[in-house]
């Protein structure tokens, strides 16, 4: 079992990699892709609105969304319209692509758990690996219900070949017991949690900056990563994508930070005691509550809330790298 | 808005002398409003998080105090020009820093000016009715012209579970005015207000809490406790006096590890037994990592464990003393170091005290002997080092019961006696001047926390509030839906959310499609 998930870790990295490299061809190749060219054709008459000050205006579409109505999907509108480019087929190979990935990631999470005899979040190897299949499911689920969103995957499987690739090479970890320390019904619960809404903020993070890219190209900006923002369609479904998921994942961070403090309780005999761990994730905390608030105040831009969700994920990261490599505190069995 | 008030209000010259109090007043009173305003507002209410955010950093970075005192020692060591000023900047108390609570009191005192009023409008939301639909439904984000007669009856009861309001008009018309999502707001509300019973939690816990740590070696004659003389070290609240502490006392019996075979750990217990002065026996108990004893007034949580080798010594003279000495362990297969002492030997010659510094090893089969090869007693080996001369037990200088005194063996004072020795379980061995040790085996020791927080069930509380208003708010929609039935049998609807809500218009088409029916 324990080889069968090694091994399987290969066949995720190669095939999250190849999903990144399609991605990435389709926006060099893609014909701007069919959604921004529709895209292209919608900006001008919401300009012409916009100059017009009719009151209709706030509910026209943003420039750069799509239209909701027609096939947005470059296969499908490939196969009825027959005019799909040569370039067409990408990006359902890289969608096909992490499919694959996303199976062979989810079978190696299940059998490390299988060999291990226990939940797979014992070490930081696993919880790694955990937070990231979750995050492939979680892309794949979002991806089923909102096709016109298919361009952030190239952003998410950035996040997953890093962070597999990190874990596979740096934080490969044995299989092994759990320590005594983690021997109790609340690590499932707590760290349940934790993985849970980390692997939704990964996505949400994703879609987080691809809105910055797109209306940084919007603004003008042409440095590294800005420049493709042109090729960058649904910036506003994307936005709109991305705070569902950081609302959604909001409370479950709030509980499995809960759950660790009762389990802190339990353990060390105070739910609170400012370890390193617990600094940062209330960091990330108070800073995703912050992102909740710029998001609801009308006077503070898409974009600065979504920079500050970017702020939270890498204080997330923060706390899952920094704080297992640089401090030491009550949490330190991450296994470095 | 209060500044231009106040600059409007500026009368016209010449006014006479007298007036200028109560100008001031005025202007001070704009000026605490408007301050008063800036503070509530979601702006401050989002810079105030980002500041409690950053000002949380430093304290992940310094070593804390209240996490551990040694490594601030050590900082202070490895810096010590830096240490200082940190020190006066809060950096090892951060979150007991005054900026630190400045932050968040402001932040709280944001909170509640900002729940306040919304408490109060939502209270009065509560009680009003919808209002009355609009004349022209059409002109809502969503409305419909219902194209078959509507019963009035049967549209009513599709609104169940809306908040419904009926009207009638003089000509005839009836509009039915429907609300539902008051959950959104309430939910807000008690998130927000959960917050501060956290804070209130956590401020009665520090005020009347306490905590304690203790090292406890098995055997009857070194029961512990629970008194401030016999802890090692604590911390009491500011109302917690030192006769305030619950009184029982505890005697290790027993302790109990389990390892696999390369050397992990599996599972620790201690038993203990437990006294107090009025009801004597509380019995036996068992408690282990995860499993905390809960005592009256106190909790008892296992931290660590080790070995404390037993040396009997018979000085020259023919007198024995025994001592049971724990040692600290340096790593995962508990190698454990420390220093049993017998300043009583020899007399009262005070430069002929003895002492024996070691290395424990609990699984050792041959040398070197530096390195234990399992954290399990398998075959034990002690490699004991004789001194000789003044401890420095009486200098009045505190001294570590781990470490033979750097000062008294620098000065030449206390010397090494003889080389070293490797001794197995009942082994003797005889020095120099005739006297003898005898290793005659080793206790365990445990470590624990007591530890207690009265704060502890207003903060679950508080957390428990925080996680059901939380989804509330965060996925309610507010929303309202007119009907308008005319008396000539046509009808329209409108509808109108009140939060962002994409599904919004979903819900609108299946309501209108049942009014249809
Ligand atoms: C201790 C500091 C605070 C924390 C941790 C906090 C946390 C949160 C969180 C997590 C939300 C998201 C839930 C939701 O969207 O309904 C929220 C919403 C909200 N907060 Fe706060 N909050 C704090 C202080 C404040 C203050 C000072 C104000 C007033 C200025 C405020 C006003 C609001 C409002 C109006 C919403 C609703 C936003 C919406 O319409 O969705 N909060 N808060």
């Amino acid at each position: 079992m324990a080889e069968l998930s090694d091994g399987l870790l290969v066949v995720t990295l190669l095939s999250y990699l190849a999903a990144m490299l399609l991605h990435a061809g389709e926006y060099a190749f893609g014909d701007r892709g069919r959604i921004a060219n529709a895209a292209a054709s919608l900006a001008a008459p919401a300009r012409e609105l916009v100059g017009a000050g009719a009151p209709v205006v706030t509910e026209a579409p943003h420039a750069y969304a799509a239209p909701s109505v027609t096939g947005t999907d470059d296969a499908a509108a490939g196969a009825a319209g027959g005019t799909r480019s040569r370039a067409g087929w990408l990006g359902p190979a890289a969608v096909a692509a992490t499919i694959l990935g996303a199976s062979a990631h989810v079978i190696t999470v299940v059998t490390r758990g299988i060999a291990a005899e226990r939940l797979p979040f014992g070490n930081m190897y696993e919880f790694v690996l955990s937070i990231t299949a979750l995050g492939s499911v979680i892309w794949l689920g979002t991806l089923y219900f909102q096709r016109q969103v298919r361009h952030l995957g190239l952003f998410v499987m950035l996040f997953e070949v890093l962070l597999v690739g990190v874990a596979g090479m740096v934080l490969y970890t044995p299989v092994g017991p759990l320590v005594p320390a983690l021997d109790s019904y609340w690590f499932g619960i707590h760290i349940g949690a934790v993985i849970t809404s980390s692997s939704l903020f990964m996505v949400a993070g994703a879609a987080s900056i691809m809105y910055l890219v797109r209306t940084g190209y919007d603004n003008g900006k042409r440095g590294f990563l800005y420049a493709f923002g042109g090729r960058l369609a649904n910036a506003e479904a994307v936005e709109r994508l991305s705070f569902r998921l950081h609302a959604f994942a909001f409370p479950i961070w709030t509980f499995g930070v809960t759950a660790g403090a009762i389990w802190a309780e339990v353990a060390w005999g105070r739910y609170w005691g400012w370890d390193p761990k617990e600094v940062w994730a209330f960091i990330s905390w108070v800073v995703y509550a912050g992102y909740l608030h710029a998001r609801a105040t009308p006077s503070i831009k898409r974009s600065t809330a979504a920079w500050i969700a970017v702020i939270g994920f890498l204080t997330m990261m923060m706390n899952l790298f920094g704080v297992n490599i640089f401090f030491t505190g009550l949490h330190s069995y991450g296994g470095v | 808005m209060s500044v231009t008030e106040a600059a409007v209000e500026n009368p016209p010259m010449g006014e006479p002398p007298r007036r200028r109090t109560p100008r001031l007043v005025a202007a001070v009173w704009a000026a605490a409003r408007n301050g008063w305003r800036q503070l509530t507002s979601m702006r401050t209410a989002l810079m105030l998080l980002f500041l409690l955010a950053v000002a949380a950093i430093p304290g992940s970075v310094l070593p804390q105090r209240s996490v551990k005192v040694e490594d601030v020692q050590r900082f202070y060591a490895a810096n010590p020009r830096l240490a200082p000023v940190l020190d006066r900047l809060w950096g090892f108390e951060v979150y007991a820093s005054p900026w630190f609570a400045a932050i968040y009191l402001l932040l709280f005192t944001s909170l509640i000016g900002c729940i306040t009023p919304r408490l109060r409008d939502h209270a009065r939301a509560l009680r009003t009715a919808p209002p009355d639909a609009p004349k022209r439904l059409e002109r809502l984000p969503q409305s419909a012209v219902l194209d078959t007669a509507v019963d009035e009856a049967a549209a009513k009861a599709a609104l169940r579970g809306w908040r419904t309001v009926r009207r009638e008009h003089a000509d005839g018309t009836v509009t039915l005015a429907a609300e539902k999502g008051y959950l959104k707001e309430a939910g807000n509300l008690l998130f927000h207000s959960s917050l501060l019973v956290i804070l209130v939690g956590v401020g009665l816990g520090s005020l009347w809490g306490w905590h304690a740590g203790r090292l406890i070696v098995a055997g009857p004659e070194q029961v512990f406790c629970n008194t401030v003389q016999q802890y090692d070290d604590f911390g009491l609240g500011p109302r917690v006096g030192a006769g305030d502490l619950p009184d029982f006392c505890l005697e290790l019996t027993d302790f109990r590890a389990e390892y696999r075979a390369d050397g992990m750990p599996v599972s620790f217990a201690a038993d203990v037994t437990a006294t107090d002065s009025a009801h004597g026996d509380l019995g036996r108990h068992t408690f282990m990592v995860n499993h905390p004893l809960r005592l009256d007034g106190a909790n008892v949580y296992l931290l660590g464990h080790g070995y404390a080798p037993v040396l009997r010594y018979t000085d020259a003279a023919g007198v024995t003393q025994e001592t049971v000495a724990p040692f600290p362990y340096t790593d995962p297969t508990l190698t454990s170091q420390g220093v049993a002492a017998f300043p009583d030997a020899n007399g009262s010659d005070k430069t002929k005290q003895m002492a024996f510094s070691g290395t424990y090893l609990p699984t050792k089969d041959g040398p070197p002997y530096l390195r234990s090869d399992h954290p399990e007693e398998r075959n034990p080996a002690l490699m004991l080092t004789a001194y000789r001369g003044d401890l420095g037990l009486d200098a009045g200088i505190p001294s570590s019961v781990y470490d033979l005194d750097q000062r008294q063996l620098d000065a030449g004072r206390l010397k090494k006696y003889g080389e070293p020795k490797l001794m197995r379980v009942g082994e003797t061995w005889t020095l120099e001047d005739g006297s003898r040790v005898e290793f005659v085996g080793t206790r365990q020791w445990i470590t624990v926390s007591i530890r207690h927080d009265p704060g502890e069930p207003i903060v679950l509380t508080g957390a428990v509030l925080l996680l059901v208003g939380l989804p509330l708010s965060l996925y309610g929609k507010r929303r309202r839906v007119w009907l308008r039935l005319r008396p000539d049998g046509t009808a329209a609807a409108g509808g109108l959310p009140r939060t962002e809500y994409p599904g919004f218009e979903d819900e609108f088409r299946s309501l209108v499609e049942r009014w249809q029916r």
